[in-house]
């Protein structure tokens, strides 16, 4: 009896000193209400369903990737002549190296895999429409700036295709008119990649492009918080309040209904992360290529070059796009220029798609049968260019004289990078004519 | 009494700021942000240049010098240019005489494109001597080196005249470096600048007007 009397009062006392220090904190900062405002009270519509996990699970692999990257900065040497075995003594000696590494290089595979998926979300449902403009545009940086990171990253462990792959790289920039070679120069620090490219390109990865990456995820969220959240049915959830609460009636808070959901999505996805890194961590050469455990050598090109699979779909389009002619038109030296813009189009378009779509609904499960076959049409076409980009470009053989005996691959890469334009370029005509069915007031299941 | 005289003299002098534009002052805004921002684009040029070539990048992109007594015709040999492999090959006289048989093959026969060789280069055989060739080995498609198939035929088909095919993308190049046609490559291999010291030593990097 006495017992449980100063249990209770024990109880009240700290009650009260987790109230008043809160009350000491929030009178400084605004602890409460931005706990409020972000999660307890940031009413999410209440159908989200599994293509919103890889909202969280981007942010999830931005954490793993920051975390393992400060762990291996601790042992990488930036420096041509002892970078290569730097990795290796990461790999071999360092104890747990090999796992804080291959964490690492699986999570870049994996950022991309939620990234993709989770811009697939956004354009099925509709998440860039109005009034989420912004949203998209921030979401198209970090799109940028992770094929930044992963780019420079990969020039990072020094192996041949490391080496390669940035040769080709910034060669690319040398096929813009008149400044292009200054430029490719500039980028290099040298007149080849080499000592100095490589001690830049690990400043732009380890600190430069990590602090963009993390303000555009936070300008991602904050802008995502201020309009609200889209859902499976792209209907918004704020026109319908409770008249009392203010709260959207198909509005649940955000902690702890999404954040519960969320940690399912995070156990399965870590699963699927630890069978990769403990038993594939090369992924059959997709992850990691077999050439880069060779080290760089500026003398010998490794017989067959690709980039890692998450940038072949602009890759096949590049080479697909033939060059101008081999004189000078107007000046302009001939160049790569036309398949290297194009490539660059293939990217930036999508920060295009608020302005191209003129449906009058948002969500996929609303449009009509135009829509849908133009969205399959294009994913078969970055499957396949996807998968063409890691072959080369006599993987199917040649056509015959009829068609000047050109390569098979490069003509069906040229119609499937047509196709792939094509969705975006005609969209304002097909989704306008598409027949769209009548959306509900209420959000479905 | 003046305290209210100083607070209705603020009120309208408010009023008449919200009316009228201040132009002094907003020309002095805008020259000033002017200002600022032309120190800013001042302040940025030394990090820019920072990241151009360093000296020690340019003194390692010092003229290499070869000797070319030791290249038996039909064979080639490949010296590092500032990191690049530079390959001299010593034509013979098959070879030199194939060059002007296959013009109608080659996207630019005439090497008309000026920054792919100096000026005393600019011929059929693209070199200073007509049997020795200096050609940078770096693909104008994306920058691997082509392998040299310096041969007719073999494994490079039944019209193959002798060249460098490129293993990236596929890009084939005759025995001057001059693209054939159907290649990815967009134009010629580069012939860098080069003069001959004396009969057999060659100097890579610097030519006749010493530039480098």
């Amino acid at each position: 009896m006495i017992n449980e009397t100063v249990t209770e009062k024990n109880k009240s006392v700290l009650a009260n000193v987790f109230n008043d220090g809160l009350n000491w904190v929030d009178q400084r900062f605004p602890l409460t209400s931005n706990i409020k405002a972000h999660l307890t009270e940031y009413y999410a519509p209440k159908n989200f369903n599994f293509w919103y996990f890889f909202g969280s699970l981007s942010l999830l692999v931005l954490v793993l990737q920051i975390v393992t990257g400060i762990f291996l900065t601790m042992h990488y040497k930036p420096d041509a002549a002892l970078a290569f075995a730097s990795v290796e003594y990461i790999m071999r000696d360092v104890p747990w190296g090999w796992l804080i590494r291959y964490m690492h290089s699986t999570g870049a595979s994996m950022f991309f895999i939620v990234v993709y998926l989770h811009m697939f979300r956004g354009i099925i449902y509709g998440s860039y429409r109005n009034p989420r403009e912004l949203i998209w545009l921030f979401g198209v940086g970090i799109f940028l700036c992770l094929m930044g990171e992963a780019f420079f990253g990969y020039l990072l462990p020094w192996g041949q295709m490391s080496y390669w792959g940035a040769q080709v790289i910034v060669n690319l920039f040398s096929a813009i008119p008149f400044i292009g070679p200054d430029v490719s120069e500039w980028l290099r620090g040298d007149y080849l990649v080499s000592d100095a490219t490589l001690n830049r390109f690990f400043a732009f990865h380890v600190i430069a492009l990590p602090f963009v990456l993390v303000g555009l995820v936070a300008a991602h969220i904050i802008a995502l918080h201020e309009v609200g959240s889209n859902n499976p049915d792209g209907i918004e959830i704020k026109k319908l309040k409770d008249k009392k609460t203010g709260i959207p009636l198909d509005g649940i808070p955000f902690h702890p209904y999404y954040t519960v959901k969320d940690i399912v999505g995070t156990v399965v996805f870590l699963m699927v992360f630890s069978v990769v890194i403990f038993f594939a961590p090369e992924m059959g050469g997709y992850f990691l290529e077999a050439n880069n455990f060779v080290p760089a050598n500026p003398l010998v090109t490794p017989a067959h070059i690709a980039p890692v699979w998450y940038f072949t779909p602009y890759y096949s389009i590049l080479r697909a796009v033939p060059p101008f002619p081999g004189v000078s038109i107007l000046g302009i030296p001939p160049s790569l220029f036309p398949g290297v813009a194009a490539m660059g189009l293939s990217v930036m378009v999508f920060a295009f798609l608020p302005w191209l779509d003129k449906s009058p609904v948002k969500s996929i499960r609303y449009r009509g049968s135009l829509y849908k076959q133009w969205l399959a049409a294009f994913v078969v076409s970055f499957i396949v260019l996807g998968y063409l980009g890691t072959k080369p470009s006599n993987v199917w053989g040649q056509f015959g004289v009829w068609l000047g005996n050109a390569d098979r691959a490069t003509v069906v890469a040229r119609i499937f990078m047509i196709i792939y334009f094509a969705f975006f370029i005609l969209m304002p005509w097909y989704t306008k004519k598409d027949k769209t069915l009548v959306v509900p007031e209420r959000v479905t299941g | 009494m003046s305290d209210n005289h100083n607070d209705e003299h603020l009120a309208s002098s408010q009023s008449d700021q919200a009316s009228s534009v201040d132009l002094e002052k907003r020309n002095f805004l805008i020259a000033s942000s002017g200002v600022g921002a032309l120190g800013c684009a001042v302040a940025a040029v030394p990090f820019v240049l920072s990241m151009t070539p360093s000296e020690r990048a340019k003194a390692a992109g010092a003229p290499v010098e070869v000797d070319v007594s030791k290249i038996a015709p039909g064979t080639m040999i490949t010296v590092e240019w500032r990191g690049k492999p530079v390959w001299i090959f010593n034509r013979t006289e098959d070879m030199t005489a194939e060059l002007h048989k296959h013009d109608d093959q080659l996207i630019d026969p005439d090497c008309t494109v000026e920054s792919q060789q100096p000026g005393y280069c600019k011929n059929t055989d693209r070199s200073i001597k007509p049997n020795l060739a200096v050609v940078v080995g770096i693909c104008t498609h994306l920058g691997c080196s082509p392998t040299a198939k310096l041969q007719p035929k073999g494994d490079m088909g039944e019209n193959w005249t002798g060249g460098f095919f490129c293993p990236c993308h596929g890009s084939k190049f005759d025995l001057a470096g001059r693209v054939f046609k159907g290649s990815p490559a967009p134009i010629n291999l580069v012939v860098p600048p080069h003069k001959y010291l004396t009969e057999n030593t060659l100097l890579i990097g610097v030519d006749t007007e010493d530039k480098a």
